[in-house]
C-alpha cells in the first residue's frame, strides 16, 4: 500500500508523505503473526472451516425450531418459540455472530476462489476431473452461490418480514404473539415458493456432502479412528438435514391445500 | 498401433502456443509412453521439424522428472509416472491429447516442459535438517516405532513430480508440501526445526502462487507414489500448532 497525493501537496509536504509511505511499507513487512496467518492460504481455509462448522451447528438449531411447524396445533408452539427466540438476549448475540460468520464465509470464499483462479489461468483442453474427485468438492463455489441467493430470498421473505413488516397478531391464553406461522403458511401455499425451497435444499445437501468432512480435514482432524465416523456423519447429515428442511414446505403446502 | 497425437506446442515462455496434430503409425503396445514420443521425435527430426520437448530423466519412475497431462489426467490413465505408462493402456486408433502441467507456479518453458523450480524453493525454505547428525549411530539407538517409520517413509517417497499440482483444480501444492513437512515432523531428527520449517514452507508455497486446498482429493488419487491425504491434515495441524506456539512473532 502506498499513499498518493496530488502533486502540489506532495511538493509541499514531500518529506512527510515519504515518511508516511515508509512507515506503511515497513509495517507491511512486519505484519503481526495473526494477520500473516489469516492472509495465508491455510489461515483462510481455517476461517472457512470454523465458520462452516458453526453454520452446520446453526442448521441443527434452526431445523429443531422449524420442525414445530409440523405440529397440528395451528402454529401455537412455533409462534411461542419464535417469540422466545426474538426476545432472548443470548439468542440475539448468537444471531449477530451468525450473520458475521455467514459474511466471513462468503467473503473468504470469494478471496480464495479468486486466488485459486489466478493459480491456474490456463485451463486444460481435456480434463477428466470426475475420475479423481467428486463433483460437489469441485463446485463448492457454485453451490455456495445458490445457497447465498436462497438465503437472501429466505431472509427477505421471513426474517425481514417478521422483524420489520406488519405481522398479524394472535393471542394464546390472553397473551399476544406475532403470528409468524401465518406468514410461513402464506408463503408455502405458493407452489413456486415450495419448489424453490426444495431445489435449494438439494444444493445445500451437495454443499454439505463435501463441506462437513472437509472442514475437519482443514482443521487437521484426520485420524484412523475418527475420520470414517466423521465422513459417515457428514454424509448422513447432508441427506437428513436438508431433507427435513425440504419436508416442511412440502407438508405445509399439502395440508393447507386440504 | 495407429495413433493421432494432439500435442501442445509452444516456442518459449512468451509464446502463446497451441495444439498441433500428428498422425503416428507402427507403435508397439510394449513401448512406454516416452518411447512413443521418441518415435514421434525421430520422425520430426527426419523431416527437419523441431522435435517435441518434454521432461524426462531416469525413466524408471523414481526421479520425478517426467510429467505430461495425458487425455485429461496427469501421467495419463494409470496411477503411475509417464515413463512407466505403457502403450498397452491405449487402443489402436486412439486420439491422445498431451498438455503441459498448468499452473501459475509452473510456467511453460517450451512445448511440454514446465519450470518446477518453485518446488525447489519450497524445499530450500525449510525442507531439510540442519543439525549436525554426527557419525553413524548404533542401530536402535534412536527408538522410532515401526508404524511411525513406515508413515514417514511413505511421505518421503514423494518424488516431487508435481502431478498433485497438475491434478488439483486450484493448482495447489498442498500434497507435495505436506509430504515434505510430514517426513521430517514424524522423526526425531526433524524436531529441532519443526515449527520454523512448516511456517517457512507454507509461506514459500503461498509466495510461489500455488492455490489453496479444497480437499477434493484429486492430488492423492493421481499421485504416482500414493501419498495420502492424511499428510495434508498433518500439515494443517503442524502449521496451526506452530503458528500459535512458535517464537516467531
Amino acid at each position: 500500500m502506498k499513499i498518493l497525493f496530488a502533486r502540489g501537496f506532495e511538493r509541499k509536504f514531500g518529506e512527510q508523505v515519504q515518511y508516511l509511505n515508509q512507515t506503511i511499507l515497513t509495517n507491511k513487512a512486519h505484519m503481526s503473526w495473526v494477520t500473516k496467518t489469516l492472509n495465508s492460504t491455510l489461515g483462510r481455509k481455517l476461517l472457512m472451516a470454523l465458520t462452516g462448522l458453526f453454520l452446520i451447528l446453526f442448521l441443527v438449531v434452526h431445523l429443531a425450531g422449524n420442525l414445530q411447524l409440523l405440529l397440528p396445533d395451528g402454529g401455537e408452539a412455533f409462534n411461542k418459540y419464535a417469540a422466545t427466540m426474538a426476545s432472548n438476549p443470548f439468542i440475539k448475540v448468537v444471531s449477530i455472530g451468525n450473520f458475521a460468520f455467514i459474511l466471513i464465509h462468503v467473503i473468504y470464499s470469494i478471496i480464495l476462489s479468486r486466488h485459486n483462479k489466478k493459480s491456474r489461468p490456463v485451463e486444460y483442453a481435456v480434463s477428466k476431473a470426475s475420475t479423481n474427485s467428486v463433483w460437489a468438492s469441485r463446485n463448492m463455489g457454485i453451490l455456495g452461490t445458490v445457497i447465498l441467493i436462497f438465503l437472501l430470498v429466505h431472509l427477505k421473505g421471513f426474517y425481514y418480514e417478521v422483524k420489520f413488516g406488519s405481522t398479524p397478531m394472535v393471542s394464546y391464553e390472553g397473551v399476544e404473539f406475532k403470528d409468524v406461522y401465518a406468514i410461513v403458511a402464506t408463503a408455502y401455499s405458493n407452489i413456486l415458493y415450495v419448489a424453490f425451497y426444495v431445489i435449494c435444499m438439494g444444493f445445500l445437501s451437495f454443499h454439505l456432502s463435501h463441506g462437513f468432512a472437509s472442514a475437519f480435514q482443514t482443521l487437521g482432524l484426520n485420524h484412523k479412528k475418527y475420520t470414517p465416523a466423521i465422513q459417515f456423519v457428514g454424509r448422513l447429515f447432508s441427506i437428513v438435514v436438508p431433507a427435513l428442511f425440504a419436508l416442511i414446505p412440502v407438508y405445509m403446502y399439502f395440508t393447507i391445500q386440504s | 498401433m495407429k495413433l493421432t497425437l494432439k500435442v501442445w506446442r509452444q516456442k518459449n515462455n512468451k509464446d502463446k502456443g497451441g495444439f498441433k496434430t500428428y498422425p503416428l503409425d507402427g507403435i508397439s503396445a510394449d513401448m512406454s509412453f516416452l518411447e512413443m514420443l521418441d518415435v514421434l521425435n525421430e520422425d520430426l527430426n527426419e523431416k527437419g521439424e523441431d522435435p517435441v520437448h518434454f521432461d524426462h530423466d531416469c525413466r524408471e519412475g523414481i526421479c520425478g522428472m517426467c510429467s505430461l497431462y495425458i487425455n485429461g489426467k496427469p501421467h495419463g490413465p494409470k496411477q503411475t509416472t509417464t515413463c512407466q505408462l505403457h502403450m498397452r493402456s491405449f487402443s489402436d486408433g486412439d486420439t491422445i491429447t498431451i498438455e503441459p502441467w498448468r499452473a501459475t507456479a509452473f510456467p511453460v518453458q517450451k512445448d511440454l516442459v514446465v519450470d518446477r523450480s518453485a518446488f525447489d524453493r519450497i524445499i530450500q525454505s525449510g525442507g531439510y535438517v540442519s543439525v549436525n547428525t554426527g557419525g553413524v549411530p548404533d542401530a536402535n539407538e534412536i527408538p522410532i516405532p515401526k508404524t511411525i517409520a513406515d508413515e514417514a517413509f511413505d511421505a518421503a517417497t514423494c518424488i516431487g513430480c508435481g502431478a498433485c499440482v497438475a491434478a488439483c483444480k486450484n493448482a495447489s501444492a498442498m500434497l507435495f508440501v505436506s509430504a515434505k513437512v510430514s517426513q521430517l515432523a514424524m522423526l526425531p531428527q526433524g524436531q529441532v526445526e519443526r515449527k520454523e520449517r512448516v511456517e517457512k514452507m507454507v509461506a514459500q508455497m503461498d509466495a510461489e502462487g500455488f492455490g489453496a486446498c479444497t480437499n477434493t482429493g484429486a492430488c492423492a488419487a493421481e499421485c504416482p507414489k500414493g501419498i495420502s491425504l492424511t499428510n495434508i491434515a498433518r500439515l494443517n495441524r503442524e502449521y496451526f500448532s506452530a503458528i500459535v506456539s512458535s517464537e516467531n512473532v
